[in-house]
């Protein structure tokens, strides 16, 4: 396995996709000449032409709505948007349409399409270029959603988004884009809907995904070391569907859980979850679920205020602090050994 | 300027309608085909009255937009179209579906939202669809169907295949952004697409000059480098026509192209709406520039229709219609069992795998 980086990864699976499948084609802004804004598509326009990686107006409902349409014939379009800030511009095609489509004409006609786009703040971007909006297309029937955290996972999800027969939002994160992790090289997929353990604990379970799900497993493996806590950290993958198994396993284990976004926390991923623990298992937990996410204000530029607003390693550090005392309380140890 | 108003003068608005002479039939026009437009524009006709009957006999729930009124710029709009070519509509879509070739009866059943039905129920009467005789969608998010309409283009021209997509929509559309951006993309990718407008003058209560600052609405494609042509939606065989020429540029020569065609809606904007912001005098003068007659009177006019014969006809279309609603009647609903029973099916569909059955 060779380490690659997060936009390697995605470039090599677009370009695997593109010579394995003549239905398979790219679209969206500056992805062709300008090789993309984050580079993602760099060399596809040469390799491919202009058939294959179509260069698109500043027209983003007209553009992801004519994607659409070319799935209901059965081409695999992947579209890219620059920034998930500009999805919102197309959120009727999406939502009304692209979601739709296949349940209300009766099954008639599938909607291969994948919507790749990035979101997450820590740039400077500023309220509109910095948001997660991901909770919209979590809570909508006939989307599917996922938001890998490694080089690996998100070949692995990119290549399974393509070959599903549904609109698949596929979530990326401008902090991620130059991370490196092994990616393995052979025809690897990774299910949709399918968490993974990232690391294995006993004292309490960090659920993320995204770039915090790689913040997450970095702050567990730290305060194993340092403060002899044992985390387990669950990378969600999919946000729709869910993989409610996996995170109902390990809670029931650890009976701790912390759910860490970099989205708001008012209707979040983390109000989701901590609604399926209660309700599947209640019983199985020794503290109330936590949620670790970021202020509830439009994301503002100067850069302490920015940094004030987001979450983060040391939010989630306090936040684990604070859970996981009360677990010593049932342990018949010395107060003295408490961190 | 591409833009062309090739059938202008035969354009009229609703209040100078009734006033000219009518056109006589073209020459070397086959008559069965003749009449086989006026049967279906017949039949429209009666599917829309049964259709607001049951609707107030609650057979038929939700929103119904009705095509009455229309009948020649639907039936010349589908007669201009092949087979293979693909129609995206709005919501006000039932004489598309019927002229499309859908039966009347799996229309109906729709409406009743029986398992029967073009969307086995889950659609309604805003939403008939039907694969098979590529009728691709009725759309009730105003403007929704034109990029949906603009990719299945784009397919077409990605497989390089000569079919021709149609887009209708109504007045009210060429206000939204997704027209404006779709036309733009037509026509930077030479799309196979002709945008067809409705224009029946109101876009539910507004009228279109109160809503758009281009009132000839073919006037709008110019800004897209488009050829365009307005023509009297109230003449099956000028609609037809034209639709004939826009289907050749797309066909031939890989260009889009806009369709306006000026008609006129007897009724409100949907079954429940009782019209108070029309003059009476408007739609006393619209109604009697009634599309129907004044091609029977025309075909009658050329010999090809008798008294006898538009009673034949008229007979036929209302058995069809009873029929349409017997089955309709008559066939199930889906269970609710069985719709609970595969939820995650009745939203996602299935991979690849599951398809070939592996």
């Amino acid at each position: 396995m060779a380490e690659i980086t997060y936009r390697q990864a995605l470039h090599d699976g677009l370009r695997e996709e593109l010579l394995r499948d003549e239905n398979v084609f790219l679209l969206g802004e500056e992805i062709a000449v300008f090789e993309g804004s984050y580079k993602i598509t760099a060399g596809l326009l040469k390799e491919f032409g202009p058939k294959r990686v179509v260069d698109t107006p500043i027209a983003e409902n007209g553009f992801v709505g004519m994607a659409t349409g070319a799935a209901m014939l059965g081409l695999r379009p992947i579209v890219e948007i620059m920034t998930i800030n500009f999805i919102v511009l197309a959120m009727d095609e999406i939502v009304n349409h692209a979601a739709k489509i296949y349940a209300m004409f009766g099954g008639q006609c599938p909607i291969p399409l994948v919507i790749r786009t990035p979101g997450g703040g820590g740039q400077q971007l500023a309220a509109t270029h910095s948001q997660n909006l991901e909770v919209w297309f979590a809570h909508v029937p006939g989307l599917k959603v996922v938001a890998p955290s490694t080089p690996a996972d998100a070949k692995g999800l990119l290549r399974t988004s393509v070959r599903d027969n549904n609109p698949v939002i596929f979530l990326e994160n401008l902090a991620l884009y130059n991370t490196k992790g092994e990616a393995p090289t052979d025809g690897y997929m990774v299910p949709i809907g399918q968490a993974k353990v990232t690391k294995e604990g006993t004292d309490l379970t960090v659920l993320s995904y995204s770039r915090m799900a790689a913040v997450a497993l970095d702050v567990a493996r730290r305060m194993e070391q340092e403060n002899q806590l044992s985390i387990e950290v669950v990378d969600l993958r999919s946000l729709r569907p869910l993989d409610q198994e996996t995170i109902l396993n390990s809670v029931r284990k650890t009976n701790r859980a912390i759910v860490f976004e970099e989205d708001w926390r008012s209707f979040g991923i983390g109000a989701e979850i901590a609604a399926l623990l209660q309700e599947e298992a209640f019983d199985d937990l020794d503290a109330p679920v936590k949620r670790v996410a970021s202020l509830e204000v439009p994301l503002p530029y100067s850069k302490p205020l920015e940094l004030a607003t987001l979450t983060g390693a040391k939010q989630l550090v306090d936040a684990i602090k604070e859970l996981a005392p009360r677990r010593s309380r049932h342990l018949s140890v010395s107060p003295t050994l408490l961190p | 300027m591409d833009t062309t108003s090739k059938q202008q003068a035969d354009a009229r608005d609703a209040t100078s309608a009734g006033e000219q002479a009518l056109p006589p039939i073209p020459e070397g026009e086959d008559r069965e085909t003749l009449l086989d437009y006026y049967y279906q524009m017949v039949l429209v006709r009666h599917f829309e009255e049964k259709s607001a009957e049951m609707y107030t006999k609650a057979k038929i729930g939700g929103y119904c937009h009705l095509n009455l009124g229309e009948e020649a710029t639907v039936v010349g709009f589908s007669a201009g179209l092949e087979p293979a070519d693909y129609v995206y509509t709005n919501y006000r879509e039932h004489g598309y579906a019927i002229a499309r070739g859908i039966s009347p009866g799996a229309v109906m059943a729709e409406l009743f939202g029986k398992e029967t039905g073009c969307s086995h129920g889950r659609g309604g009467s805003m939403h008939l669809f039907d694969l098979q005789h590529r009728f691709m969608g009725g759309y009730a998010i105003v403007g929704g169907q034109i990029p949906l309409a603009t990719g299945v283009a784009f397919a077409v021209a990605y497989r390089g295949s000569r079919e021709v997509v149609a887009c209708q929509m109504g007045d009210g559309t060429t206000n939204t952004g997704a027209f404006h951006e779709s036309l733009n993309l037509a026509k930077i990718y030479h799309l196979p697409i002709i945008y067809f407008v409705v224009n029946n003058l109101y876009g539910m209560g507004l009228r279109v000059e109160q809503g758009s600052a281009v009132s000839e609405l073919y006037r709008k494609a110019c800004a897209y480098d488009m050829q365009s042509w307005r023509v009297d939606g109230n003449d099956v065989l000028a609609v037809l026509d034209t639709i004939r020429t826009a289907a050749a540029l797309a066909r031939e020569k890989h260009e889009p192209s806009l369709v306006e065609a000026v008609s006129f809606r007897f009724r409100g904007h949907s079954v429940v709406d009782p019209d108070r912001y029309r003059d009476k005098e408007e739609v006393q003068k619209g109604r009697a520039s009634d599309p129907i007659a004044e091609f029977a009177a025309r075909l009658m006019a050329a010999g090809l229709l008798d008294e006898n014969g538009t009673r034949e006809i008229e007979e036929r279309a209302q058995q069809e219609v009873d029929a349409a609603v017997k089955f309709a009647d008559e066939s199930p609903f889906l269970s609710v069992e069985e719709f609970m029973r595969d939820l995650s099916g009745y939203v996602y569909a299935p991979d690849e795998a599951a398809v070939k059955g592996a």
